[in-house]
């Protein structure tokens, strides 16, 4: 175990089976953008079909109840199984790099975070072949989907329960990571700002996922063990499953936007050739946001009726976030100022995101203010608002970071002509489908309604919205197009391959080394390869000598506690049913689960060293793999 | 191994739970789950307060008819002290005396079992001389899911803890497993944490209405 | 030894003093203990006594808060150096706990 022949060629079952029991950051960096992507497609699809059945008036593309359920896992699965495991995926192939670690602090943690998350996603997509998908909401709110039939919100409260566990671990894992294992000299305002927004959106992760988890505990115990915690007759109140969502969902969406956020903030300075301005204005407003993010969860429930002291204090609460949002704005727009702007298809997202993203947060803006959300709210001019905010920001930052980190990644460089491609498609879509929704909302237009009449002045703007998810769906298969055609070509590109990296993931040899760096480099100010760069230097100085490198064995440990988790769920679920088998297959579940703990508990795991001679003799070959 | 290497009480660093890297991050990778797990208390906390005594209807017990003193009192004094105990056998733990460790980890286990006896016994009391159910009222359901996720806190810290003393029976103490002890520790004292507030904000302030 | 944190070159010192220290810290936590016993038992007497409503709520909640403050610094140790992460992340997670408690007693029935 203890050398380097991980490096010899495998055959494929050899390579399922590394990537089973990686715990490898940059392998698990890859198993999360392919779930992801998975579930972005199937997401994406869902869209297509809301786009497809609402293009004119009247229509029966699917009935009424489908249409619930696919705009339930349409807004389930991009946030929950797309965005965040995307954004996750770069977190665990960037950060670490860009702090100068060897590896994540917990690796085994990081596999079992990634396939407690994506047995959660199956679970809950499984849905569809198994009697019907989740129909009340992404929300769910508990009027609704405690009068749901069937086993739909089953489904959504138990997968989101299972990968809402993965989640929580991710975050721990990457805050105790930047915390305790940057590099020699890598003080905390010297972080880049991809790795500040990890470390806020982690610890928002940390705080905001324990609500959630208890609103998923209590509506288990009401659907499938016959609690009354959201029931009425029983004493029980509604509200409260909307306090728990909210004050986990408004954070969450934090948890998004922040690391796109990074990842722009990464993007302008190398394309503009510019340090990032106002860099410890950008980390004051990071964490500002984030702790502001806990502080107006309310305003998603104006129209509750909390009265007006308590809508009036959180409007206000919600107003200020706009100050450092207005911050970074206005920093990433002085980064350009002035700078040799280099117009690559990431620098090209980060263009279209600055007024993109704008006009989402003013609208925004607009919501907060209480007595106006009457208006607007379940209207599609939320709906106008929140993908300008997902998509804008959000989508745009993951489409930008797949361009940018894809070297890095992969070591080859994805075609920047189709990528503009891609790019123009996609923006004029998102605008043409969405822009057009805030009229429609104005207009009456009520959210997550199935259909609408004609003679009422929405023909138009519907028809055009549909055209305009047409565009967005054609720019991904472009997007496909390019990621296949560049893979098949496979021309490695090497180390800095946009020549302009300023940060320490961009030092290291392409492709990376599985144990990153043979050196821990040593970090002389912000932005720390530049600095080296600027000093004529071509790679980092080194802050140790060669020495043994300690690294954490491969383990299958994290599928079997997650592949535990998934099987007890269906045993939790048809517990209802009454069904013999239900309970027995939730105890074997759980004891698969806390066997495999128990396993990884009693069995030492040390890990094994590379010596300092395979690491000179390595550096002769040039790297592996 | 360097983990595994032995040490005398004289060699045994100071903090031997942060001697090591793999140590530092577990240790505050704990702490973090432990403001994790606060948010998920409060949120337990905040669900038994607001359907505190909303029951269906007049003829179901509320909080003050049910709860007793004398038995909240010794399952009080039973967790207290098994915090005590636990910083004993982690003062041993620091002083490289496994024995001694094991011995307090010991009784640590023992009173946290009689706290879940206890509980078991209070639980079963309500079901049956007062019908008072999980499933009988909102009430019943915040109630018994605050306690009892408290309960299965104790539950997994005992097996956690009795897991470590078996396993580490035979070996004794070296840098690997110290922060493991260090850490169920931390655990047991949260658990101890948790129970201040169940026994002041259910029980006490359940009592006065 | 990379792994000794000695202050110290003279180890046999070092190992006195802190054997010292760490019986020193000991009695501090059985005082500590002591004390906690004692806030308990005042919690429950002054329930068991029947004073009024409005003096037992504030008083049994102030004794639990200092009885978790014991807990948490000298108990868990949050006193000693190389616990300021823990310190911000444990005070965050109570600040979010103490939002979300207040949110449900006041803005949860309308």
């Amino acid at each position: 175990m203890s050398t380097i022949a991980h490096t010899q060629k495998r055959g494929f079952a050899g390579t399922v089976w590394d990537y089973l029991t990686t715990v490898d950051h940059k392998k698990i960096a890859i198993l999360y953008l392919l779930a992801g992507g998975l579930f972005f497609l199937v997401g994406g699809i869902e869209a297509m079909m809301i786009r497809i059945q609402l293009a004119v008036p009247n229509n029966d593309f699917v009935s009424a109840g489908l249409f619930n359920e696919i705009i339930t896992m349409h807004g389930t699965t991009m946030i929950f199984l797309a965005a965040m495991p995307l954004l996750l995926g770069f977190m665990n192939a960037v950060m670490p790099l860009q702090i100068g670690a060897r590896d994540v602090a917990f690796p085994f943690v990081n596999a079992l975070g990634f396939w407690l998350f994506f047995f959660g996603g199956v679970f809950l997509n499984l849905s569809w072949f198994l009697g019907g998908a989740p129909d009340a909401g992404w929300t769910s709110y508990a009027s609704l989907s405690l009068a749901s039939e069937g086993h739909g919100i089953d489904f959504y409260v138990l997968g989101l329960q299972i990968s809402g566990f993965g989640t929580l671990m991710g975050g721990i894992n990457f805050l105790v990571t930047i915390i305790n294992m940057r590099a020699p000299g890598m003080t905390y305002m010297r972080m880049p700002l991809f790795t500040w927004t990890t470390f806020v959106a982690s610890a928002l992760i940390l705080f905001a996922f324990p609500p959630l988890t208890v609103g998923l505990f209590m509506m288990l115990f009401d659907r499938m063990f016959g609690a009354g915690f959201f029931d009425v007759a029983m004493g029980g109140n509604t509200v409260i499953w909307e306090h728990l969502f909210w004050i986990f969902g408004h954070p969450e969406v934090y948890i998004l936007i922040l690391p796109a956020f990074g990842i722009f903030s990464e993007v302008i300075p190398t394309f503009s050739r510019k340090r990032l301005f106002g860099y410890s204005s950008m980390v004051f407003a990071t964490v500002l946001i984030g702790f502001l993010g806990f502080m107006v969860w309310a305003h998603h429930m104006f129209t509750t009726g909390l009265g007006p002291v308590a809508n009036a204090i959180f409007a206000v609460a919600t107003m200020a976030i706009a100050v450092p949002t207005g911050i970074k704005i206005f920093n990433w727009i002085l980064t350009m100022w002035g700078g040799s702007i280099q117009f690559t298809v990431p620098m090209l997202y980060a263009i279209a995101f600055i007024p993109s993203f704008v006009m989402g947060g003013v609208t925004g803006v607009m919501q907060a203010a209480a007595p106006a959300d009457y208006q607007f709210h379940d209207s599609y001019f939320i709906v106008a608002h929140f993908h300008y905010v997902i998509v804008g920001g959000v989508v745009f930052g993951l489409l930008a970071a797949v361009h940018f980190y894809w070297p890095l990644m992969f070591g080859t460089m994805l075609s920047e002509k189709l990528g503009k491609v891609t790019f123009v498609l996609f923006l004029i879509g998102f605008h043409l489908t969405f822009f057009i929704q805030h009229f429609l909302g104005l207009m009456g237009m009520p959210r997550r309604v199935w259909t609408f009449l004609p003679g009422q002045g929405l023909e138009t703007g519907n028809l055009i919205s549909s055209i305009g998810a047409a565009f967005m769906f054609v720019a991904v298969i472009v997007l496909l197009i390019n990621v296949v055609v560049t893979q098949v070509k496979n021309v490695k590109v090497g180390m800095d391959p946009w020549k302009d990296g300023r940060t320490l993931e961009w030092a290291i040899p392409s492709p990376t080394p599985f144990y990153n760096f043979k050196q821990l480099p040593l970090v002389r100010g912000l932005d720390p390869f530049w600095i080296e760069k600027l000093e004529g230097k071509t790679e980092m100085t080194p802050a140790e000598p060669i020495g043994d490198i300690h690294m954490p064995n491969n383990s299958f440990t994290p599928f079997m506690v997650s592949l535990g988790l998934f099987i007890g769920a269906f045993g939790a679920m048809y517990h209802v049913d009454d069904k013999g088998w239900a309970i027995p297959v939730l105890i074997f579940g759980l004891v698969v689960t806390f066997g495999s703990m128990l396993y990884r508990s009693i069995k030492d795991d040390h890990g094994y060293h590379i010596h300092k001679e395979e690491l000179l003799d390595d550096a002769n070959k040039g790297g592996t793999r | 191994m360097a983990a595994e290497e032995k040490f005398t009480p004289q060699t045994w660093p100071e903090s031997p739970e942060q001697a090591t890297l793999e140590g530092k991050n577990k240790f505050l990778g704990f702490w973090l789950f432990l403001g994790g797990e606060t948010v998920l208390f409060a949120s337990l906390f905040a669900t038994y307060l607001a359907l505190k005594d909303s029951v269906p209807s007049p003829d179901h017990a509320l909080a003050k008819d049910l709860f007793e003193l004398p038995l909240v009192f010794l399952m009080t004094m039973l967790l207290l002290t098994s915090s005590l105990t636990s910083v004993f056998a982690m003062y041993h733990m620091k002083n490289y005396n496994f024995k001694k460790m094991q011995t307090w980890l010991f009784i640590t286990v023992m009173l946290g079992f009689a706290f879940l006896g206890c509980e078991i016994y209070e639980f079963n009391h309500y079901v049956h001389e007062y019908e008072h159910t999980f499933t009988s009222s909102a009430f019943g359901s915040a109630f018994y899911t605050l306690v009892g996720f408290h309960g299965a806190h104790v539950t997994f810290g005992l097996l956690w803890i009795i897991a470590l003393m078996i396993r580490n029976a035979k070996r004794g103490l070296n840098l690997y497993n110290a922060p493991k002890f260090y850490l169920a520790s931390l655990y047991w004292h949260f658990i101890d944490v948790v129970w201040v507030f169940i026994f002041t904000v259910v029980y006490l302030m359940g009592m006065v209405g | 030894m990379a792994n000794l944190q000695t202050n110290s070159g003279e180890p046999k010192v070092n190992y006195e003093y802190r054997r010292k220290k760490s019986a020193e810290e000991m009695r501090m936590q059985v005082v500590t203990f002591t004390m906690m016993i004692f806030f308990t038992v005042i919690a429950f007497a002054a329930v068991g006594a029947g004073f009024s409503k409005w003096f037992i709520l504030p008083f049994v909640l102030l004794l639990a808060i200092v009885q978790v403050i014991f807990q948490l610094y000298y108990f868990m140790h949050m006193s000693h150096k190389g616990h300021e992460v823990p310190q911000f992340f444990m005070y965050s997670g109570v600040l979010v706990g103490f939002v979300t408690v207040l949110a449900f007693l006041t803005i949860i029935w309308w």
